[in-house]
């Protein structure tokens, strides 16, 4: 019988705002931590996961280059199409993670994780940026594969580093949006229903498959109201060089990921409440 | 000295229906402290709001002095949590399963690896340790489970049905560790354990108090309870005696849902 440490003292004062921020960084780094642990142990994931990307690549934009259907004016279709695809790629993991913690609920595991020191809004903090560490370790897969293609990306470092930023922020937000769907439904069939009814219009009312020139005026609307649009249009940017609104594209990802962090850690609770 | 756990006229209801009815409750520093009753009694319920999953009301419960509602993340600290369902991560080793929960409680960095490898040994786990924890048996995941709940060396261990789903043998397996967790802290660890199961309860509680639509019905050592109903009683008969015959008529889809998936799950 190996001897157990010591209990810790009561502590004296409940954690401030600053002390809930630094909370919410170790917390991030932990949950990032586990993905990566997750995504070494099963690596099949990855490639499974990388099926549907690869067919918008090499089927859906190959043939559209082919045909010269939509004008993207000097660079080519595979090339306007490849940032959008792995801004939807992201999309589909991140919006994975409200099944996944109403999985959690279902198992007990969400129960545990809040009964932990750790606030609400840390909580959800790390599950939206685990959902960006699993997306960026998809995106390597699309993005090898769009070299293969011959699709010319940007060699600056900085560039790379927006687009790992830009992900991370994208992820958080779709993760948090299912997060709080998931509080608000509360079952996983509702959700499922839900997830499907919602990723593909917020797919296809994006600048991922085509310019916002060419959509009808109630669909750039839309557009103009999806963050997953302000993602495809830094990715754009960075990764092959189109003109790109940076400071605009992070400030709305950055405050849309921080609301819907907001809003998702009000609703997480529900889960556990029933 | 102050209560590890107490409850004050403690109540909850869910629309209508009220879980929790006026109930009043003290659980002594150092003791095995059982929570009996029937499914929809009261005791789900009653763990949730001892472990501020569902929000108190101020003055209600305190755990060791602090209170619940006031007093969120000071609780959450001294406590240990091991829920019905099986919850260990099925895709990490063991050892990453606890070390996931020594971050989660701020275990320090260089303390870590040993205080992680300390209580994997405790449950005795620590030769299968890198191994994923969907190679594990039943009995082994609640060892798991168990070290996780204790890798922030707690001083009130929360177990609800901790043992529900398994064979004899690793309920046992279970039990053992948890004496001898409490004897290697100098039998200070408090432990508070919910079952269905009256032989355990007998065996393993110090006292026990009988849960029933929401309040305590009969409060004592094991001995004392089964000594008011008769010579040769047994815990069920305590049990029946307190309940009637409403075993069979409480609980709902839910209890059923989950009882199948800890045993589905177990194989």
């Amino acid at each position: 019988m190996s001897v157990l440490p010591a209990a810790p003292p009561v502590a004296s004062a409940e954690p401030g705002l600053l002390r809930t921020a630094a909370t919410a960084v170790s917390r991030i780094g932990t949950m990032c931590l586990v993905e990566l642990q997750k995504l070494r142990h099963d690596r099949t994931e990855l490639i499974t996961r990388a099926v549907q990307p690869a067919l918008w690549l090499v089927v859906f934009g190959n043939v559209f280059t082919q045909l010269h259907a939509i004008p993207t004016g000097d660079v080519p279709y595979l090339d306007f199409l490849a940032p959008g695809i792995l801004a939807q790629s992201a999309l589909f993991i991140a919006i994975f993670y409200g099944i996944q913690i109403i999985w959690e609920r279902d198992a007990g595991v969400l129960a545990k994780l809040l009964v932990t020191p750790t606030p609400r809004v840390a909580l959800v903090a790390a599950k939206a940026f685990a959902a960006g560490i699993r997306a960026i370790a998809q995106a390597v897969i699309v993005l090898l594969l769009a070299l293969l293609l011959g699709v010319g990306l940007s060699a600056n470092p900085l560039h790379w580093l927006g687009v790992v930023v830009a992900m991370l922020l994208g992820a958080a937000f779709f993760c948090c949006l299912s997060i709080a769907i998931a509080g608000l439904v509360l079952s996983r069939d509702r959700l499922m229903g839900i997830g499907q009814a919602i990723t593909m219009p917020l797919f296809f009312a994006s600048s991922a498959l085509y310019p916002v020139a060419l959509m009808p005026g109630w669909l750039q609307v839309i557009n103009h109201v999806n963050p997953l649009s302000y993602e495809v249009d830094a990715l754009r940017g960075l990764l092959i060089g189109t003109p790109a609104n940076l400071w605009l594209d992070f400030a709305v990802l950055v405050g849309s990921a921080a609301l819907m962090i907001t809003g998702a850690s009000a609703l997480l609770p529900r889960l556990v409440r029933g | 000295m102050s209560a590890a756990v107490r409850c004050v006229g403690l109540r909850q209801a869910f629309g209508a229906t009220v879980a929790v009815d006026g109930l009043d409750l003290e659980v002594a520093e150092g003791e095995v402290f059982g929570l009996l009753g029937p499914n929809g009694a009261g005791k789900t319920t009653t763990i949730r709001l001892i472990t501020t999953l569902l929000p108190a009301p101020p003055g209600a419960i305190t755990v060791l002095g602090l209170d619940v509602a006031r007093r969120r993340m000071a609780v959450r600290r001294v406590l240990g949590y091991l829920p019905q369902q099986l919850s260990a991560d099925a895709t990490l080793t063991g050892r990453e399963n606890v070390a996931l929960f020594a971050r989660l409680y701020d275990v320090p960095r260089r303390e870590r690896a040993a205080q992680v490898q300390s209580v994997l040994a405790a449950v005795d786990l620590a030769d299968v340790a890198d191994r994923l924890a969907k190679t594990y048996s039943g009995g082994m995941v609640r060892r798991l489970e168990l070290a996780q709940a204790l890798v922030s060396a707690p001083r009130v261990l929360i177990l609800d049905e901790p043992t529900v789903g398994l064979d004899p043998v690793a309920r046992d397996g279970v039990w053992d560790r948890i004496h001898e967790i409490r004897r290697a802290t100098g039998m200070t660890m408090t432990v508070l354990v919910t079952t269905h199961a009256m032989q355990e309860a007998d065996a393993h509680c110090d006292r026990i108090a009988l849960m029933h639509r929401g309040r305590i019905r009969a409060l004592g050592t094991p001995a004392d309870l089964k000594g008011a109903i008769g010579p040769d009683a047994t815990l069920d008969d305590v049990f029946r005696r307190h309940t009637g015959d409403t075993l069979a008529q409480k609980g709902d889809m839910r209890d059923v849902r989950a009882a199948r998936r800890t045993a589905g799950r177990l194989g």
